[in-house]
């Protein structure tokens, strides 16, 4: 019965999306506030639908529902509590919902943080958010419908993936989803602004707020996911550029420009074009990631002419939203004149580049990973475009970010000397190469990636810090500590990002160049040296878990005959999903992390162990953290806060 | 989620790569053996290199890589090989030849070209003279300031 209601809940939330989708911007064409006010209501009500549709699919999950489909094929009445929710998401048609709820909340948002919009304005976004969600309902209720009885349940149900029972995983697909749904309402601002001819710096603080949010739960998403494969998947790698990954990490790039030529209209009124332009993109990347991820296409194009439902239906709504999209964008940016003049050289200009590297950089992504796709239909060769292609490829475009990005955060607006920024930098520069030389010459005859990584990483790292310094102007030492009290969250946030994304091109470096690694037979209770450390395994033994059975190695890590950690690698088998899963034991450390699996039995006796020594490992994620705190940050600043809207210009306006 | 769901799907075995007996005793040979490993793809995997994957023809690819070096190959003859038999499938940086040079200069390319429109948008921004003040105006600022 509950089922049915949800079903039914959906249902209501697509006639509610429909009528969210029409009359507001009929209203706002015609100026009818009553009409445009119906957006308010039925964004909410298509917010409540669906949150009452999706908490039905979970209490189907979580009372091991078997007559519905979808549960019997990812749940099991064994399962821990929490991944009996966390299977809600953790399958297509479920996801799907997840995505349709994602977006009917930011939509509802739309109307409880949007006080200060302009009525018009708030109308068409939620109609252009209403159109979205048309399009996903559609495609849910047509092609994936999660509400699906069988006619006879069976008595219990085939388990989720036993990879999914994660508690890094249970979060990773919510957090990807605010990202890519987030984007969504971006899209939204930019269509309406379209629609309206209009974009001015008061769009443009609007606007931020929600690409900033989206971009901090995309960050926060990916390094989840990145944190989850590194402990997880048994050889401690944490980023594959498997089209998967790829599809999260294109918005993330074009969200990262976007937020950053946002400022540029918001503060300068320049690139209003071009802002809109990746508005549209960073959904159009969204919608791209959905396309790969949901078809299968990627997999093989073979899977997906098999059953090309879904995929065409997806591609369809790319079509529809992009088209549409970019049309109105052709049709209408002429109109949207530039004010603010700037000198080759300044903030906007430094803008513009690192626009130019993120987008390119997205771009480049993009064409190697549908480049396998392109090269079948076009010229019917099969090939592959990995890891190495990528590495190569992107990496240049990260160097040059990095390069780039103390000095054009420092440069003024309008006009500036590079001069004086890099005079500002100099002992930072010095530094930067001062540690890239030192690591250098320690590590003899290693490739030159690992003291590049430490320079460029202390050079942003610094850098920040400079920057945020050279804000609380002269005066005294603690007159200026005062004042970096005092300072809007803004630039703490801008400090914190950026020293974020340092630490994270370090120590991506640093764990590439620096790793050791050590696979060998080892007999129980021997032992064997791993960088300064001794591993010795104790035993080995055969034990049950709630729903896996499990080979568990106790192995103890000392080093100079002090014990540092006893750590317990196990091989899991889960029986009903029929899988094997490793799970790593690691000793996490602040500059290293030791990193054992335990793997076969050998015929001859022994077992196989693989170890590690993953130098700064914590960095990676620890960096991402500080870039989505920086977002944080800037998203509770004081101008975002207080209803831009409501701000009028004092005296008289300049004619 | 969305990765979980593919990597699931090539894991068939226990997560293990590479085993202890595989490897060679020359470390320096054994080195050349992984570094080439990186670059050659699982056939029957996504997106998994023959050094990560547990899949047995990868295993058998592992071997054959190391027959190869042992019997004198240098790297490049060793990928030859095995691209010969298995296609170009097996390549995970594609080579840049014909069409596929396309997937290589794209980068560059679109780097270029993005740089010159950007480069001539900045020109075009750049602020004109300014134009003086009218006496009218000139008075207008002056009691301004004077207040």
């Amino acid at each position: 019965m509950i089922v049915e209601l949800g079903h039914f809940a959906l249902i209501l939330a697509l006639c509610v999306a429909v009528v969210q989708s029409v009359i507001p911007l009929i209203g706002a064409q015609r100026g009818w506030s009553g009409w445009m006010a119906v957006g308010d209501l039925a964004a909410n009500i298509q917010f409540l639908l669906v949150a009452a549709s999706f908490a039905a699919l979970t209490v189907a999950f979580v009372t091991s529902d078997f007559s519905l489909k979808l549960v019997v094929e990812n749940s099991h009445t064994l399962k821990p509590l929490i991944y009996k929710i966390s299977g809600v998401w953790g399958n297509h048609e479920g996801s799907l919902l997840l995505w349709v709820l994602i977006l009917a909340l930011f939509g509802a948002s739309a109307v409880w943080f949007g006080g200060n919009l302009p009525p018009r304005l708030r109308a068409r976004v939620l109609a252009v958010q209403g159109m979205i969600g048309v399009a996903f309902m559609l495609f849910m209720l047509l092609t994936s419908n999660p509400f699906l009885r069988l006619a006879v349940p069976p008595f219990d149900g085939q388990d989720l993936n036993p990879l999914l029972q994660d508690p890094g995983l249970a979060f990773h697909p919510p957090f990807l989803y605010l990202g890519y749904v987030g984007l969504s309402m971006s899209f939204s601002f930019a269509v309406a602004a379209l629609i309206e001819g209009r974009v001015d710096a008061a769009w443009g603080r609007w606007v931020r707020p929600w690409t900033l949010a989206a971009w901090v739960f995309l960050t926060i998403g990916i390094a989840l996911g990145s944190w989850w494969a590194y402990y997880e998947l048994g050889w401690g790698g944490f980023w594959f550029w498997d089209p998967v990954e790829n599809a999260s990490f294109m918005p993330w790039l074009i969200a990262a420009a976007l937020l950053h030529s946002a400022i540029v209209v918001e503060k300068r009124e320049s690139l209003k074009a071009w802002t809109i332009l990746l508005a549209i993109l960073a959904f159009g990347f969204s919608l791209i990631g959905t396309f790969i991820v949901r078809s299968g296409v990627i997999t093989s194009v073979h899977a997906f002419a098999n059953d090309p439902e879904r995929g065409v239906f997806i591609l369809l709504i790319l079509g529809v939203f992009m088209g549409g999209a970019l049309t109105l964008f052709a049709a209408r940016a002429g109109s949207m004149e530039a004010k603010g003049v700037f000198s080759t050289v300044s903030r906007e200009s430094g803008l513009v580049l690192n626009n130019l590297l993120l987008t390119v950089a997205s771009f480049v992504v993009f064409i190697g990973t549908i480049w396998p796709l392109l090269a079948e239909i076009l010229w019917g060769r099969t090939l592959s475009v990995g890891a190495p292609f990528f590495n190569a490829a992107f990496t240049p475009f990260a160097i040059a970010i990095a390069i780039a990005l103390p000095v054009g955060g420092l440069i003024p607006w309008k006009r500036a000397e590079i001069r004086r920024a890099l005079w500002l930098l100099r002992g930072v520069l010095v530094l930067a190469v001062a540690l890239g030389a030192l690591a250098w010459a320690m590590q003899t005859g290693r490739s030159a990636l690992a003291p590049l990584g430490l320079g460029l990483g202390a050079w942003v790292v610094f850098g920040a810090v400079v920057d945020i310094w050279q804000r609380t102007g002269r005066g005294a030492l603690q007159e200026r500590l005062r004042r970096l009290r005092r300072l809007p969250r803004a630039d703490w946030g801008k400090a914190i990002s950026h020293a974020g994304f340092g630490v994270t091109t370090f120590a991506v470096a640093a764990i590439t160049a620096w790793q050791v690694e050590d696979i060998r037979v080892v007999q129980e209770g021997g032992s064997f040296d791993l960088g300064r450390y001794t591993v010795t395994l104790d035993d080995v033994e055969e034990t049950q878990g709630p729903n896996y059975l499990t080979t568990m190695a106790t192995m103890t890590l000392s080093q100079g005959g002090d014990v540092i950690a006893v750590l317990q690698p196990e091989k899991r088998f889960y029986p009903v999903a029929r899988m094997p899963t490793t799970e790593a034991a690691i000793d996490y450390g602040f500059l290293r992390d030791v990193y054992l699996v335990i793997g076969d039995e050998q015929d001859a006796g022994g077992w196989a162990v693989r170890s590690y020594i993953k130098p700064f490992a914590n960095w990676i994620w620890g960096g991402s953290f500080l870039m989505a705190l920086g977002g944080c940050f800037s998203l509770s600043d004081r101008r975002y806060r207080v209803a831009a809207g409501a701000r009028r210009p004092q005296g008289v306006p300049a004619e | 989620m969305i990765r979980v769901l593919v990597l699931s799907l090539l894991l068939a075995g226990p997560a293990f790569a590479v085993q202890p007996g595989e490897m060679l005793s020359d470390p320096e040979l054994e080195a050349r053996a992984r570094e080439i490993s990186k670059g050659l793809r699982c056939p029957v995997c996504r997106n998994e290199n023959i050094d990560d994957s547990n899949a047995t023809i990868a295993s058998d690819l592992r071997l054959l890589v190391r027959e190869r070096l042992v019997a004198g190959d240098d790297d490049q003859q060793v990928v030859d090989f095995v691209v010969d038999r298995y296609g170009e499938y097996v390549l995970l940086n594609p080579v840049a030849r014909g069409a596929g040079m396309l997937l290589w200069i794209a980068g560059p390319l679109m780097l270029l070209g993005g740089g010159a429109v950007a480069l001539t948008y900045l020109r075009r921004r750049r602020p004109v003279q300014d134009t003086p003040l009218s006496e009218e105006e000139r008075a207008r600022l002056d009691a301004l300031l004077k207040d």
